[in-house]
C-alpha cells in the first residue's frame, strides 16, 4: 500500500519586542530567574493587562507580508488551565477573533522549486513561564522571566506532505520574520518553536486519518527528523492493524524518537472567552497603511529578482536569500562592481565556509563586501588565478591590509609573461623525459603531472590556460 | 472633635489651623478603637501610618498646595491594594498578603493629601450582600448591630453611619456601595463603569467592578469622587475621557441643576418592593416641588438582571480567582504532597463557602457544552437590559427608583439561601449591567432602619446624579440623621 503524510505546523514566533506583550518588563533573554517579570506578569491581585502596540503592529507586519487579512477588530480571550509557570490561571490569547486570518507562504524548496503552504490564521498570545526541574534536588522552581513574552502563534493549512516541505516551510517562515524584523529569529533560546500535526492516509483518499501532534520542535533539522520518524511510525501502526490515538507527542532528539505526552480522547476545556481586562484590538486603515510602507523586499520576490534580473540558479538564489544579512552583503559586494555569478559564488562558497570556521556571523566579516569585489575584479581580469585568489581571501581574512596591497606584498600576480613561462615550460620537460616518453606514448594523464610541476614551480602564479598550451606545444613529439 | 463635622467644616478647620490633621486623624482613630470590636468594620488599622500621613499632611497645610481633601482621613475598602498596609479582600487566602505597589484610587487620593485611617471590612472577595461572607468575620449594622450592614462593601458604610471615618472607599459589582449604602443611611456613589480605574482593585468581576465612595452626603462624595477618578494608562477598560466638570470640583459645594431634570420612575422596580413605598413617594413630591419633573418609564428586562448578572459575574471571577494557587503568594496549604494536593488544599482552605460556590457555578457557565446557554445567553441579556437603559434616556434626564427590596435584615437570615440572598441585588444589577452611574441616598426609615433611594444616570452622566443628590439633600435631612449608639 503507498501512504501519503499529511502534516500541518503550528509555528511560535517570538517577537522582538523589547517589553512584554502585557506589561513593562524586559524581554531580554538570559536573566537571573525572576528578575524580569512584574507585577503584572506574576499576576498579583489587581493588576491589569495593557497591550503592547508594538506586538500588534508586528502582527499587522506579518500578516501584510504573507497578503493576509488583517482583523478590523480582533479579541484577546482567556484560556483557563492551571499550570505552575502560568501564574494568572490563564493564559491571554486569541481565540475565535485572530489578529491575522487567512493567508498563504512561498516556501523555497531545496530543490529550487516553489511550494505555496496556505496560511489558516495567525494570533497574539503571552508566553508561559518555565518550570526548572534541575536547580534543586527534588524540586521543581518556577521562572516566570519568560511568561508575558509576545508571541504570534501562526497556523498553516495542513497543505505540506513531507517532512522535507516542512522543514522548508519552517526555515522560510524563519526566513521571513528574519526579513520583517518581528522577531530575532535564535532558534536555540527558544524565539521559534512549532508544533507539528501529523497524520497518514493512503494515497488518494479524501480523508485525512487521525492525527497526532509533535509538540515543541525547535530547530529545522529536527523538525524534519521528528515528522519523518512519526510518518514511519504511523504506518507501522497501520500496516500491522492498529489504529492512531489522538494524542500529543514529545520529540526526544537524542533517541530520535516521538513519545507519547497525553492523549486527547477526553479533550481539554480551556473555557476560552472574552478577556473582560482587555478591549478588542482594533486596527485602522491609517495604521496598515503606515505598516504597509514598512515592508521591506520579502524573500521570495528577492529570489524571483535573483533569476530573472541577476542570473542566478534557483537554488542559489533561495540560498543567498535565507538570511537578510546574507542578501544584503552579496547585494553590496554586487553594487561594488562584482559580477553576480561569482559573487555568488564567493558568498556561498570561501566567505561562508570562513564565516563557519571562525564561528562569525556574516554582518562581522573581516573581509567587507568591497574587497571581496575587488577580488573579484582582480578574478576578471586575470591578475589571480582561482588558486592565488583563495590565497588572496585568507590575506583579507587575517586583516593583512586591501587587495592589491596583499597581491603585491604576498606576490600573488599571476605570471602570463609567455616568455618566462615558456622557459620554465621548457625546463620542467627537459628534467622529466620518462613522463615525456610516456606522455607521448599516450598517456594523456601524465599532463596533470607536468602542470603541477609548473605551477610548483611558478608557485602557483602561472596562469593555467597558458600553462595547458605552452605545455602542449612543447610535449609534440 | 465633632465626628459628623460636614467636610467642609473639616477642611476650613485645617486651612484655618484651628485643628492639626494629626488632631482630627487621631480623633478618628481613637473612635474606631472605642467602636471596632462591636462593629468590626475594620480589618487592619495602622496608626503609626495614618499619623505619619496626617504629619506630612499638616505640613502641606502649612506650607501651601493642600487640596480640598489634604489631612481628611479616609478608610479603603480593603479590595484597594496599599503599598506597606495589608489587602485581605476579607479572605483567608490573602489574610497576609501585603501588595508592593497603591491601586491606581488610592495613590490619587494619597497624592491629594487623604489620610489612610485602616482598611474596612468587606464579603470575601467582594461576593456578597450582607458582609457575613468575611474571613475576619461580619459587621455590624451601626442601626442594629444584629442586622447587616449590606455588603459588600459592609465595612465602609458602616464606618461613615458610625462616624469613625468622614469618607470610605468602596467597589460596586453588582450593588456592593449603593446597598450597604441603603442599609446604613449613608451616601454613595457607583460611577459609569470606566469613571475610577480599576488598577490595584482585586478582581472579582473585571466587566462589572467599579470603584467609588460612601460619605455623608452627595456634595462629599463627589469631591472624593473627582480625586479618584480620570484616565489610567494602567487600565485600558478605562475611559479615557475628561470631565472638566468632576475635576473642577475643589471644594463641597455643589450647585443645584441648571435645568431641573425629567426622571422616570421604572414601575418594574416598584413592584418587588417590600418597605419604603410611602418614602420614595415623599421623595417624589420633594423633588416635584424642587422643580423635577416625573414620568413613567418601562426597563422591560429587569427581571432578567439577577440571572444574567449572576452568570457573567461568576464567570468572569472563576478565571480572575485562578491565580490564588498557593504558588507564588497567598494562602498555601502545609505540607503539599503533590501539584495537584497543593492547589486543591490551598484553595479549599484559602476560599469561603460564596466564593466557592461562585467559582462552581461560573466555570460551570464558561464550560463547553454550557457556554452557548449561560455566559453567550446572559451576554444577550445584558445588551437587552442596556437597551432598555438607553431607550429610556431618549426621553428622561435620570432615573429614580429604591436601591433595596427592603431594610437591613437580620444577621443570618438569608445565609441558608443564597438564592434569596441574590435577589437582594434586584434593582442594584441592572445599573451595573449597564455600566451606568448610580448612587443611594438616604431617604427615611421604615422600623427605625434607613430607607435608600437609587438615581441611575446615563454613561458619564454623573454630574446629573450628583447634582439632583444634593438638590434632594438641600431640601431634606435624611442624610444628617446618625445611629444614636454613635451620635
Amino acid at each position: 500500500m503507498s501512504w501519503e503524510a499529511v502534516i500541518g505546523l503550528e509555528v511560535h514566533v517570538q517577537l522582538a519586542t523589547r517589553s512584554k506583550i502585557f506589561s513593562g518588563a524586559s524581554t531580554a533573554f538570559g536573566a537571573e530567574p525572576n528578575s524580569q517579570a512584574c507585577a503584572v506578569d506574576l499576576g498579583l491581585p489587581g493588576v491589569l493587562p495593557v497591550v503592547n502596540g508594538e506586538a500588534v503592529r508586528m502582527a499587522v507586519k506579518f500578516g501584510l507580508a504573507i497578503g493576509a487579512e488583517i482583523a478590523p477588530f480582533s479579541v484577546f480571550d482567556r484560556k483557563n488551565y492551571f499550570y505552575p509557570d502560568l501564574p494568572k490561571g490563564y493564559q491571554i490569547s486569541q481565540f475565535a477573533h485572530p489578529i491575522v486570518g487567512r493567508g498563504e507562504l512561498a516556501v523555497a524548496m531545496p530543490d529550487g522549486s516553489e511550494k505555496i503552504v496556505g496560511i489558516t490564521r495567525a494570533h497574539l498570545e503571552e508566553d508561559a513561564g518555565k518550570s526548572v526541574h534541575d536547580a534543586y534536588a527534588g524540586m521543581t522552581g518556577i521562572d516566570l522571566n519568560r511568561a508575558g513574552t509576545p508571541l504570534l502563534e501562526v497556523v498553516s493549512e495542513p497543505d505540506i506532505r513531507t517532512p522535507e516541505e516542512a522543514a522548508a516551510y519552517f526555515r522560510q517562515r524563519h526566513t521571513l520574520v528574519r526579513y520583517l524584523g518581528i522577531c530575532d529569529g535564535n532558534l536555540a533560546e527558544g524565539s521559534m518553536r512549532c508544533d507539528a500535526n501529523v497524520s497518514v492516509r493512503e494515497r488518494g483518499a479524501a480523508e485525512f486519518g487521525v492525527r497526532t501532534e509533535i509538540k515543541n520542535i525547535n530547530s529545522f533539522r529536527f523538525v524534519e527528523r521528528a515528522i519523518a520518524y512519526e510518518i514511519e511510525r504511523q504506518i507501522d501502526v497501520l500496516e500491522s492493524g492498529g489504529r492512531i490515538v489522538r494524542e500529543t507527542r514529545l520529540y526526544d532528539h537524542e533517541r530520535d524518537e516521538t513519545r507519547s505526552m497525553r492523549t486527547k480522547e477526553e479533550s481539554d476545556d480551556y473555557r476560552y472567552f472574552p478577556d473582560p481586562d482587555l478591549l478588542p484590538v482594533h486596527i485602522d486603515q491609517a495604521l496598515l497603511e503606515a505598516v504597509r510602507e514598512e515592508l521591506p523586499e520579502l524573500p521570495a520576490a528577492r529570489r524571483h529578482r535573483y533569476v530573472e534580473t541577476l542570473g542566478l540558479s534557483a537554488y542559489d538564489a533561495g540560498w543567498l536569500t535565507q538570511e537578510p544579512e546574507t542578501a544584503a552583503y552579496f547585494e553590496a559586494v554586487v553594487a561594488a562592481g562584482g559580477d553576480a555569478k561569482l559573487s555568488a559564488n564567493w558568498v556561498m562558497g570561501e566567505l561562508s565556509a570562513a564565516l563557519n570556521r571562525d564561528e562569525r556571523a556574516i554582518t562581522d566579516s573581516p573581509v567587507t563586501p568591497d574587497q571581496l569585489a575587488g577580488l573579484i575584479a582582480r578574478l576578471q581580469d586575470d591578475t589571480l588565478s582561482s588558486r592565488t585568489a583563495k590565497t588572496l581571501f585568507e590575506g583579507l581574512w587575517a586583516g593583512e591590509g586591501e587587495v592589491d596591497e596583499i597581491i603585491e606584498a604576498r606576490g600573488l600576480k599571476q605570471v602570463s609573461d609567455t616568455g618566462e613561462l615558456k622557459a620554465i615550460v621548457e625546463r620542467v620537460v627537459a628534467d622529466n623525459p620518462g613522463q615525456v616518453e610516456q606522455f607521448r606514448a599516450g598517456k594523456d594523464k601524465v599532463l596533470g603531472f607536468f602542470v603541477g610541476q609548473v605551477m610548483k614551480a611558478t608557485q602557483g602564479k602561472a596562469n593555467p590556460k597558458q600553462v595547458n598550451e605552452l605545455l602542449q606545444e612543447a610535449l609534440k613529439p | 472633635m465633632q465626628p459628623f463635622a460636614p467636610l467642609a467644616e473639616l477642611a476650613r478647620g485645617l486651612r484655618a489651623r484651628e485643628f492639626s490633621s494629626r488632631e482630627l486623624t487621631r480623633s478618628f482613630l481613637d473612635r474606631i478603637r472605642d467602636h471596632n470590636a462591636t462593629l468590626n468594620c475594620f480589618i487592619t488599622v495602622d496608626e503609626d501610618r495614618a499619623l505619619a500621613q496626617a504629619d506630612a499632611a499638616d505640613q502641606r497645610l502649612a506650607e501651601g498646595g493642600a487640596t480640598a481633601l489634604t489631612g481628611i482621613p479616609i478608610a479603603h475598602k480593603d479590595v484597594f491594594c496599599t503599598a506597606g498596609l495589608r489587602t485581605t479582600c476579607g479572605s483567608r487566602m490573602l489574610a497576609n498578603f501585603r501588595a508592593p505597589y497603591d491601586a491606581t484610587a488610592v495613590a490619587r487620593l494619597d497624592a491629594a493629601g487623604a489620610v489612610t485611617l485602616g482598611k474596612t471590612n468587606m464579603d470575601e472577595f467582594a461576593m456578597g450582600s450582607s458582609n457575613e461572607n468575611s474571613h475576619f468575620g461580619p459587621v455590624a449594622n451601626p442601626w442594629d448591630p444584629a442586622r447587616v450592614p449590606g455588603g459588600s462593601s459592609g465595612g465602609s458604610a458602616a464606618a461613615v453611619a458610625a462616624g469613625l471615618t468622614p469618607l470610605a472607599t468602596g467597589t460596586d459589582t453588582g450593588g456592593s456601595i449603593r446597598q450597604p449604602a441603603a442599609f446604613c443611611g449613608v451616601t454613595g456613589i457607583k460611577p459609569t463603569y470606566g469613571r475610577v480605574s480599576r488598577y490595584g482593585m482585586v478582581a472579582f468581576a473585571s466587566s462589572l467592578d467599579q470603584g467609588g465612595v460612601f460619605a455623608a452626603s452627595a456634595a462629599e462624595a463627589a469631591v472624593a469622587l473627582a480625586v479618584m477618578s480620570g484616565f489610567d494608562p494602567l487600565d485600558s477598560t478605562s475611559a479615557d475621557q475628561v470631565d472638566p466638570w468632576l475635576n473642577g470640583l475643589g471644594d463641597s459645594h455643589l450647585a443645584a441643576p441648571a435645568e431641573a431634570p425629567v426622571i422616570g420612575l421604572p414601575r418594574q422596580y416598584f413592584e418587588g418592593l417590600q418597605d419604603g413605598g410611602a418614602a420614595l413617594e415623599d421623595a417624589r413630591r420633594t423633588l416635584e416641588k424642587a422643580g423635577c419633573r416625573f414620568v413613567d418609564v418601562d426597563l422591560p428586562h429587569t427581571d432578567a438582571a439577577i440571572p444574567a448578572y449572576y452568570i457573567i459575574a461568576g464567570a468572569e471571577a472563576s478565571t480572575n480567582l485562578s491565580r490564588y494557587d498557593g504558588v507564588r503568594f497567598g494562602h498555601r496549604c502545609e505540607n503539599p504532597q503533590s501539584l495537584e494536593d497543593l492547589y486543591r488544599r490551598s484553595r479549599t482552605e484559602g476560599f469561603g463557602a460564596e466564593v466557592k460556590r461562585r467559582i462552581l457555578t461560573g466555570t460551570y457557565a464558561l464550560s463547553v457544552g454550557y457556554f452557548d446557554a449561560y455566559y453567550l445567553k446572559a451576554q444577550k441579556l445584558r445588551r437587552l437590559i442596556q437597551n432598555d437603559f438607553l431607550a429610556a434616556f431618549g426621553s428622561v434626564d435620570l432615573i429614580l427608583a429604591p436601591t433595596t427590596p427592603g431594610t437591613a435584615f437580620p444577621q443570618g437570615d438569608l445565609t441558608d439561601d443564597p438564592v434569596a440572598m441574590y435577589q437582594q441585588d434586584i434593582f442594584t444589577t441592572p445599573a451595573s449591567l449597564a455600566g451606568l452611574p448610580a448612587m443611594s441616598v438616604p431617604c427615611g426609615f421604615a422600623d427605625g432602619l434607613p430607607l435608600g433611594l437609587q438615581l441611575i444616570g446615563p454613561h458619564f452622566g454623573e454630574r446629573a446624579v450628583l447634582e439632583t443628590a444634593a438638590l434632594y439633600q438641600q431640601h431634606t435631612d435624611w442624610h444628617t440623621r446618625h445611629p444614636g449608639a454613635y451620635a
